[in-house]
Formats: structure tokens, sequence, C-alpha cells
């Protein structure tokens, strides 16, 4: 932003004398810890999912996909993934849109408030919509209160014995939550350093709001976007915490795939338990893939349209 | 930067204002903070006595001291590990080195009950790492060191990635200063790398430690979860909801809340120091 004419860099580094950098001893020293480590934490446990889950042959893994119950949990958490994935991006846009392009008071406080789910634990996420809507929580209350404020909703409820904990909307709802910030996080940074001009520009051009927004803004934050996505996305599917607190844990019912794969686990059917386990694994790489690839796109169209 | 200053702050040229503010609120009300507040609701129905007795009853203590240890300890293990990591992607090339990159964000991208399993399995006494230790006389399943080894596992990208973007910021003419004024590479890295990594370096640490503490999924299996032992404060919150004593897994969980609601203030103070470190650099 500001011109660098007040420092001075000289026109070719001189070659690195053996100060600023270290012996090639202490070099492969440092590579060699970094890589035990990150082997012993990472490499060898991600490996040893798909060989566990191919412990007992292809045919028992094509066994375990194939049950009625693993094909339930697949179903609730595609549904849960994908309510609560475009309902959590909506909600980044706008908020983005929001704290980005405009100045009003309180707005840290509102970034704070933002992130509050990541600091809260799983458990506890799941926790407090059982407060909310479980039978000894608020709903509960109100389905036995003798003055209900809307009678027809307390009589619907109760006839239609409406459930959301130990049932599907309480996972949904956890999930929603549990992800809640990661698509505002990505965008609301990227569009504070885009800034506004371009967006005015339209404007004064005679562009209406939602041209903008479309034409704009959206080719401008696409890759953040995506970003959040992929991240949100990651998260909504591996749940376990949050969701095991509110889904009552009905095989073949409210058992997502996390929840299947701890019942697989204490029914001592590890090679069920590691092949469902090899599903998300597999989602896991495949996000670390597009991620990585999202991150170059990014770092691409930066370059090409030149900093701001 | 001119059209920003030109446009008065009263007349505002783009839309939509009111209605994106507007449903940011609401939703985060109804999925955020409405539901917190229950929390505080639901524990206001004991009395402070009986709140105090159920946080200070010895498996609560003992859920506490286990959770801080070890979640303190991994952060630990991980600021020193997570260092050389982040220094060895940023300054050498290495054979695989993008590969590498990316695999250090799988803990943020693997399912907590996937590494779970996968974690008490490696390190059961017939696993691939626990039939190397058990020889040794380790024992990591069902030990206060399985928590440990899972917390780790779980922390590691954060180090590395709030310290990675600093170093690769890091003006070189600083070592090269302190170079020409005769240090040695020891004592550049320790008088004048460290010091400007360490508000990242606590930023990263402050942020594996807090999500250490919350973590369920990847340490319930590998732990065992033996009474007054190796049980973490969010398992005990899990039991006593199976029981459906809501009453005291909520006071539990309000001294959690607590704790972490300190932490992310703490960790929003260490960021505001990193970031005004990093643009005092650019100044």
């Amino acid at each position: 932003m500001t011109p660098a004419a007040t420092t001075f860099h000289t026109p070719h580094r001189a070659e690195q004398n053996h100060s600023t950098t270290e012996s090639p001893f202490v070099r492969r020293l440092l590579i060699g810890i970094a890589l035990v480590f990150l082997s012993l934490f990472l490499l060898v446990p991600l490996v040893s999912v798909f060989v566990q889950a191919f412990a007992k042959g292809i045919a028992f893994y094509f066994h375990t996909l194939g049950d009625p119950n693993a094909w339930s949990a697949i179903k609730l958490t595609l549904l849960a993934a994908g309510i609560s994935v475009p309902l959590n991006c909506v909600f980044g846009i706008a908020a983005a849109w929001a704290i980005a392009k405009f100045d009003f008071r309180g707005k840290n406080i509102l970034l704070t408030l933002i992130d509050l789910p990541f600091s809260v634990s799983p458990v506890i996420s799941g926790l407090i919509y059982v407060l909310v809507f479980g039978a000894q929580g608020w709903l509960g209350h109100y389905r036995d209160a003798e003055h209900a404020w809307f009678p027809w909703l307390q009589s619907w409820l109760n006839e239609h014995n409406f459930k959301i904990i130990f049932a599907v909307p309480g996972i949904v709802l956890a999930t929603i939550f549990v992800t809640f910030p990661f698509v505002a996080r990505e965008l609301i940074p990227l569009m504070q350093a885009q800034g506004r001009s371009e967006e005015e520009a339209a404007r004064v051009l005679g562009a209406s709001g939602w041209q903008t927004f479309w034409r704009i803004t959206l080719p401008n934050i696409k890759w953040g976007l995506l970003y959040g996505v992929i991240l949100c996305n990651a998260r909504a599917m591996g749940e376990f915490g949050a969701v095991s607190v509110v889904s009552g844990k009905i095989r073949g019912e409210t058992n997502t795939i996390p929840l299947h794969i701890e019942a697989l686990y204490d029914d001592y059917n590890f090679a069920g338990a590691f092949g469902m386990a090899s599903l998300l694994a597999f989602l896991a790489l495949v996000t670390l893939g597009l991620k990585t690839w999202v991150e170059h796109q990014h770092a691409r169209q930066n370059a090409t349209s030149g900093s701001f | 930067m001119a059209t920003r200053r030109l446009g008065a702050k009263k007349i505002r040229v783009l839309p939509g204002f009111k209605l994106t503010l507007g449903f940011t609120l609401f939703y985060l009300g109804l999925i955020v903070l409405i539901p917190l507040a229950a929390v505080f609701w639901k524990t206001s129905e004991l009395t402070w006595s009986e709140f105090w007795h159920v946080v200070t009853m010895p498996q609560a203590l003992a859920s506490y001291r286990l959770t801080f240890g070890a979640s303190f300890l991994a952060a630990l293990v991980n600021a020193f590990f997570g260092l050389i990591v982040a220094w060895v992607l940023v300054r050498y090339n290495f054979f695989g080195k993008k590969i590498v990159d990316a695999l250090v964000d799988l803990p943020f991208a693997l399912p907590t009950a996937v590494a779970g399993i996968t974690l008490a399995m490696l390190y059961s006494h017939n696993g691939w790492i626990g039939q190397l230790l058990e020889p040794l006389g380790i024992q990591v399943a069902n030990t206060r060191l399985g928590v440990f080894v899972a917390l780790t596992f779980i922390g590691l990208p954060f180090i590395v990635r709030t310290v990675q973007p600093v170093l690769e910021d890091l003006d070189p003419e600083l070592e090269e200063a302190a170079a020409s004024l005769g240090a040695n590479r020891w004592q550049i890295f320790w008088r004048v790398i460290l010091p400007m990594l360490m508000p990242a370096l606590l930023t990263g640490f402050a942020l594996a430690f807090a999500r250490a503490l919350g973590e369920y999924g990847s340490v319930i299996f590998i732990a065992g979860n033996i009474p007054m032992k190796t049980v973490i404060t969010p398992l005990l919150i899990m039991g006593e909801l199976d029981m459906f004593d809501y009453a005291k897994a909520t006071a539990l969980a309000v001294v959690m809340l607590v704790v972490s609601f300190v932490l992310l203030l703490a960790i929003n103070v260490l960021q505001w120091w990193t970031n005004r470190y990093n643009t005092n650099n650019l100044a």
C-alpha cells in the first residue's frame, strides 16, 4: 500500500553465508525429526485405517457397506450435511456482506460471537439442544404447560408426537451448530481485504444490488467460498460428539456414519468399523486434495488480478 | 481507496445492509445464542451450594486434572514439534514437501471417531505401535498416556498453521543484520527469530489447548474410560446425560464453557498482538 521507497533491496542477494542458514547436518536433522513426527502421528494412522478396513478381505468390506444399517447411516449423514452446509453458506455470505461492506458498532463482538461454536466442546454443543428441545427442556415444558402461548401449536406437537431430540431434526440442528462459523470465517477477512470500491463502482454505473452481487462479488469470493464449503462439509459429515448426544443411537434410524462406526466398534466388529471409517478417511483425503487445489487457484487469481 | 473516502458515511451506495445484518443476527440468535443461554437457565435450577457440590465432586476434580494436564502437555509437545515442522516447510526443500504440507491438515479433515478407533487400534497391545512399546513396559491404550496421544494428534495442525505464515513473512534482512553484527546461527534463532515468532507460537498453543479441552471423539476409544483415572470431562458430562441427570451435566458444562470463553478471549488478545507485530514489520 505504501510505496516501498524507504526500504532498500540489494539487486541480488549475496549467496547465503553460513550464519544466515543452517549447516547441512542441522538441516537434515530437522527435516528428519519433522518427518518422523509426522509419519508417526499422521501417516501411520491414515494407512492403518485402510489396512484394517480390508483385514477380512474385499468381500467382507463390501458386505459391511451393503448392510441396510450402513446405508441408512450414509443417507442420514448426506441429509444432515445437505441441509447444514447450504444454510451455513447463506449465513456466511450474509454475515460477510454485512460485516465487510458496512460500518456499524459492535462489529468485533459480532465477529467473536460467530466464532463461538468453535470454542464449545462437541458434547456441550449437543447438550444445549437437549436443554431446549428435550423432554425436560423448554419444548417439553411447553408441551405440558397448562396455558400455552399458542394452544394450536401445543396440540399439534402432541398429536404428531413431534420429536427433535433422539430424532433426525436434532441431528441436523447439532450439525448446523458445529459447522456454523466455517463459511463466514473464510469470507469475512477475504471480503474485508477486497474492500467495497468494485461494488460501489458497479452501483454507480447502474447495476442493481443482485447484479452487483452475482457479477462482481461472487466471482471475487468464489474460491474462498468453495474453501469454506469444503471444510464445512468435512466437519458436517464427520461430526461425532454433538450428534452422539442428540441422536439416541437407534440403529438404522438415527445413526450417522460416525455413530455407526462406534456401534460396530463396540460390537468388536473391527473390520466392519474400519470399513465404514475408510469411507470417511477417503472423504478426508478428498477434502485435503480439494483444499490444496483451491488454495492454489486462489493464489493464482490473486496473482493475476493484482493486489489492491 | 479514493472511492471509499469519497463515499460519505451517511449515504450507503451498497444495498442490503438491513437484510444481511438482520438475517445474521436472527440466525446467530436462533442457532447459537438462545441454545447456549439454555445452559445457564438450566443451571439456575440448582442452588449455589448444589452447583458447587456437583462441580467439585471427586470424579469431576479427577477429570479436570486429566483434561487440563493432558491438553497442556499435548499443546506443549505440539509447540515444539510444530515449530520444527513449520520451519522445515518454510525454509528447506525436500522430496514430497507439498504432500507433507497438505497432510498436516489431516487432523482437521479426519473425523474424530475415525481418529479415535484408529489410535485405539494402533496403540492396543497387539497394534502396530503398541506391540513395539509393550516390551519397553509402556502401555498407551487405556491409560492417561493414551489421552495425551489422542490430544497431540488433534492439536498438531494448530501450531504449524499459525507459525508458518509468520515465518514466511519474516524479513531476512533482520537475520542478515544480526549475522553481520557477529551473531552465530543459534544466537540469531534464539534472540532474533524466536521472539518474533512468539505471539504466533502462543496463539497456536492456546488454540491447540482450547481444542483439546473439549475434544471427545478421538479420546474416548483410546482412553478406556476407567472411572477416576482416564475419564475426561466431556465424557463425564456424557455419562450424566446417559443417566438423564441434566442438572449435573449442565453444571459441569457451565464450568467448561466458562473456561472456553476465557480462553477465547485470551486467543483474541494474542491474535491482536500477533497482527500488531506483523504490521510493525511491514511499516
